[in-house]
């Protein structure tokens, strides 16, 4: 399709190919990489985020293990990478930010840019809290017995306190001790004060890593962005080691051909790929402005797709490992628990049933006395089950591992091994978006032009950290639920999809492939013209439409701990409050709707300038 | 026995009901329970009864019925003035409590392994260090992240002093040691002279 819109003007708002080589022979005063490796270790931090652990691994297993292995790296290769070379070809062609790359290409697009900023700014205020939380228990991971391993006493000291008991210790120390959440969205119930304390170190932290931007965060890229792999390859080699660790494996990786023919598989794999690139957040296209104008970026989307596509199945192994290993470990202490219940109802002699004649001793005793046996409330152990629960988000990280890290030998070094990786994660992640809020923040003038840098970076942050303590409430857990739910999801795939029409349509697909030739040797092969005309918007068109169609069917409904409720200790299932539609009205359909809105508010603008002269 | 065992039942009031989990307690360090344990557990009953009551105890004041493989079994505690009286249970209890930790040792057992069926166990409360060890790593990085920021604030000040000083006697080269020194900053206004990507809102493109 040569089908183009009308963009006159356009050679005026961007350099040629004679002012870029200008440009890069002169010293200019645009920040830079000090070397590729910076740059690809940015990006790969960027991309590789707390997600890879705790989403893809949960997909992966529910969604039919190695089928959805192949379906993921084949939307990888088809969706994502096109648009991954997109976003660094225009960053790197155009030389600015999201909004001024944008703003380049037809000013009337600039809501595209402006778009991009508020995303980020939204997913960053969250995806900070889950930094301070799993800050809260990094901190606290340097004692022994750790404790998210004791309930703490009931007031005349006989028992445990009834939430812990009825739970467990790990339920009861994050929904308790971390967050004292309330049970509804509702009921604010005031400022959980560690948190606060928590939120204040992770924006600090991240003032002082970004405070000269690139050139500090992109030092601290070189820790943040390696040592999980490392921390990765070390719970391998203790997770394979761990007794069970290979029943977790085969159950991630069992097949079920049935899934792929559901449509829920598709479109889970798609959107996993979409937001594993960290795509339409701007902070990629910024990264790549950085670039030197020859840098073969498309070299660099494809060995960023190797590099993700590797760590998520790495990442999903280990995960595996360690929930194999609890899945075990509960398995076993539930048999000896029902063995010992069969015990003592019987008065049989301590080793007449193990684990090995359980089974045939428990239907010989139901056959002879079923009434008795019946009385016990004997559950019944399901291995398959235990492998199931809990392991996805929050829950995999702060109850599922943490329980496993109790039972390893040397807990607290594990502990402090486990969260300092998800820390490195999330700020890796956290430091392209934060370049995706605050360069667009100068290109749209809104700061000072004289502030320094570090001025700007500490202005963000704090103003950041101020909005985000609606997340230390006792209800902080539900905003954080909404705000992934909503503002990480439907935004993104909007953006995205304006951003290719964007650029194949109204900057034109063939000047895009003559920079592409420009900028690294030779026109891209026929794999990414189709890519960019028609693979990957198609795919990003089709997920945001089912996403949008199964949304609105469904009543929006959000998971509460309520001590009081029936399913307790499971989360109880309990609908919004009415005015939430506001909210997501103002997380996902302002950021949505910033494209049109922005293009209309400027045509009138035009047009009330145009009467006026 | 005095008593038959008609009088100690599953529904006796007065007598409690103990149960042994030898094997899983000390796995191949496991005793055979005996009749001589056996006599071990009523002496250290008769111990912790003198202990309560303050009355003389003996080994005799403690019956035992219905033993069985699981290693369980009842016991009742007479009284050593009237032993045709049996001994309250609030007041077995009681000494079964303050005494668990010597019953538990003699048998090298703990609360799981040597239940009192009805009494419940001593709960030990979860060990609280004074500061909380947080709150410590929390100063800690804290503390260098703030003079982190410190330093990182204090040496560009230093530096723009220093070029400050440098521009007043060289007017030519300054603007360009300037704007070459601020490759640290992000000065997206400092574009130069032949960027033209920014437009200005006075200038509109023709659509």
């Amino acid at each position: 399709m040569r089908f183009v819109l009308a963009n006159p003007g356009l050679d005026n708002r961007i350099p040629s190919y004679k002012d870029l080589e200008r440009t890069e022979e002169e010293a200019g005063d645009r920040p830079k990489w000090d070397n590729k490796a910076q740059y690809i270790l940015t990006c790969v931090g960027f991309c590789i985020g707390i997600g890879n652990v705790w989403r893809f691994p949960y997909l992966c297993q529910s969604h039919g293990g190695g089928a959805f292995i192949i379906l993921y790296l084949i939307l990888l290769v088809l969706e994502g990478m096109p648009l991954l070379l997109l976003e660094f070809a225009i960053g790197q062609r155009l030389r600015k930010g999201s909004v001024g790359v944008w703003r380049s290409i037809n000013p009337y697009l600039t809501g595209i840019g402006i778009g991009s900023m508020l995303v980020s700014l939204l997913i960053g205020l969250y995806y900070n809290t889950l930094i301070a939380w799993i800050m809260w228990y990094l901190f606290n991971s340097f004692q022994n017995p750790l404790p998210w391993s004791q309930c703490p006493l009931n007031d005349n000291g006989t028992g445990f306190v009834p939430e812990c008991q009825r739970s467990s210790t790990m339920d009861y120390y994050f929904y308790r001790v971390t967050l004292n959440s309330s049970t509804s969205i509702a009921e604010s119930g005031g400022i959980h004060w560690p948190i606060v304390v928590c939120l204040l170190a992770a924006w600090t932290v991240i003032c002082i890593c970004y405070i000269r931007g690139i050139s500090t965060s992109g030092k601290a890229v070189y820790v943040t962005a390696i040592l999980p792999y490392i921390v990765l390859t070390i719970f391998l080699i203790r997770g394979l080691t761990l007794k069970g660790a290979l029943s977790g494996i085969i159950y991630l990786f069992t097949p079920d051909i049935n899934e792929l023919t559901k449509p829920t598989t598709w479109l889970d794999a798609g959107a996993q790929v979409f937001y594993a690139f960290s795509l339409a957040w701007g902070g990629l296209i910024s990264f790549s402005s950085y670039n030197p104008i020859h840098n073969n970026c498309m070299q660099d989307a494809m060995i960023l797709t190797a590099i993700t596509g590797f760590t998520s199945i790495f990442s999903a192994v280990v995960t595996y490992t360690v929930i194999g290993f609890r899945a075990t470990e509960n398995y076993d202490s539930c048999i000896s628990d029902n063995i010992l219940t069969l015990l003592n109802a019987f008065d049989l002699p301590e080793d007449s049933i193990t684990t090995s004649n359980y089974e045939a001793a428990f239907h010989h005793l139901n056959s002879s006395n079923p009434d008795i046996v019946f009385g016990l409330g004997i559950k019944p152990c399901d291995m398959q089950k235990l492998l199931s629960e809990g392991v996805e988000g929050t829950g995999l990280a702060f109850i599922v591992f943490t329980e496993a890290i109790m039972e390893m030998p040397g807990s607290p070094a594990w502990s402090v091994l486990f969260f300092v990786m998800l820390f490195c994660l999330g700020i890796s992640t956290l430091f392209g978006n934060i370049e995706g809020v605050v360069v667009p923040l100068k290109d749209l003038k809104m700061l000072p032009k004289k502030w320094p840098q570090e001025a700007i970076t500490g202005v963000t942050c704090f103003i950041a950290f101020i909005i985000s303590l609606l997340f230390a409430q006792h209800s902080g857990i539900y905003w954080v639920t909404l705000f992934d739910n909503f503002a990480g999801s439907v935004p993104l795939l909007t953006i995205g999809f304006f951003e290719m029409i964007a650029v194949v349509y109204i900057y034109g697909i063939d000047r895009f492939n003559e920079d592409v030739k420009f900028m690294i040797g030779y026109k891209p092969s026929i794999f990414w013209q189709v890519s960019w005309r028609f693979t990957s918007p198609l795919v990003v068109l089709v997920i945001l439409v089912f996403y949008l169609v199964t949304q609105s069917q469904e009543e929006l409904t959000y998971l509460v701990w309520d001590p009081k409720s029936d399913q307790f200790p499971s989360l109880a299932s309990v609908p919004y409050p009415s005015w939430i539609n506001l909210i997501i009205f103002i997380l996902a359909g302002i950021p949505s709707l910033t494209v049109p809105a922005y293009a209309l508010c400027r045509l009138v603008f035009v047009y009330f300038k145009k009467t006026n002269n | 026995m005095l008593f038959s065992s008609e009088r100690i039942s599953k529904d006796a009031s007065d007598g409690y009901k103990v149960r042994l989990s030898i094997k899983t307690a000390l796995g191949d360090q496991a005793y055979l329970w005996d009749e001589k344990e056996m006599f071990l557990f009523r002496s250290t009953m008769a111990y912790a009864m003198r202990g309560q009551l303050n009355q003389q105890f003996d080994v005799s004041n403690i019956i035992v019925c219905e033993e069985t493989a699981r290693v369980s079994f009842w016991f009742v505690v007479t009284s050593p003035l009237n032993t045709s009286n049996l001994v309250d249970k609030k007041s077995v209890e009681e000494a079964v409590r303050k005494h668990r930790n010597r019953i538990n040792s003699a048998f090298l057992l703990t609360d799981e392994t040597l239940e009192f069926e009805g009494i419940p166990r001593t709960l030990e409360a979860p060990f609280t260090p004074d500061t909380p060890p947080w709150l410590i790593v929390f100063g800690v990085v804290m503390g260098a992240v703030v003079a982190g920021i410190i330093v990182f604030i204090g040496f560009s000040v230093v530096q723009k002093k220093r070029k400050k000083n440098k521009k007043t006697p060289e007017d030519e080269d300054s603007e360009e040691e300037e704007s070459r020194g601020k490759t640290m900053e992000n000065g997206a206004a400092n574009e130069g002279v032949y960027n033209m990507s920014f437009t200005d809102e006075e200038r509109f493109t023709r659509i």
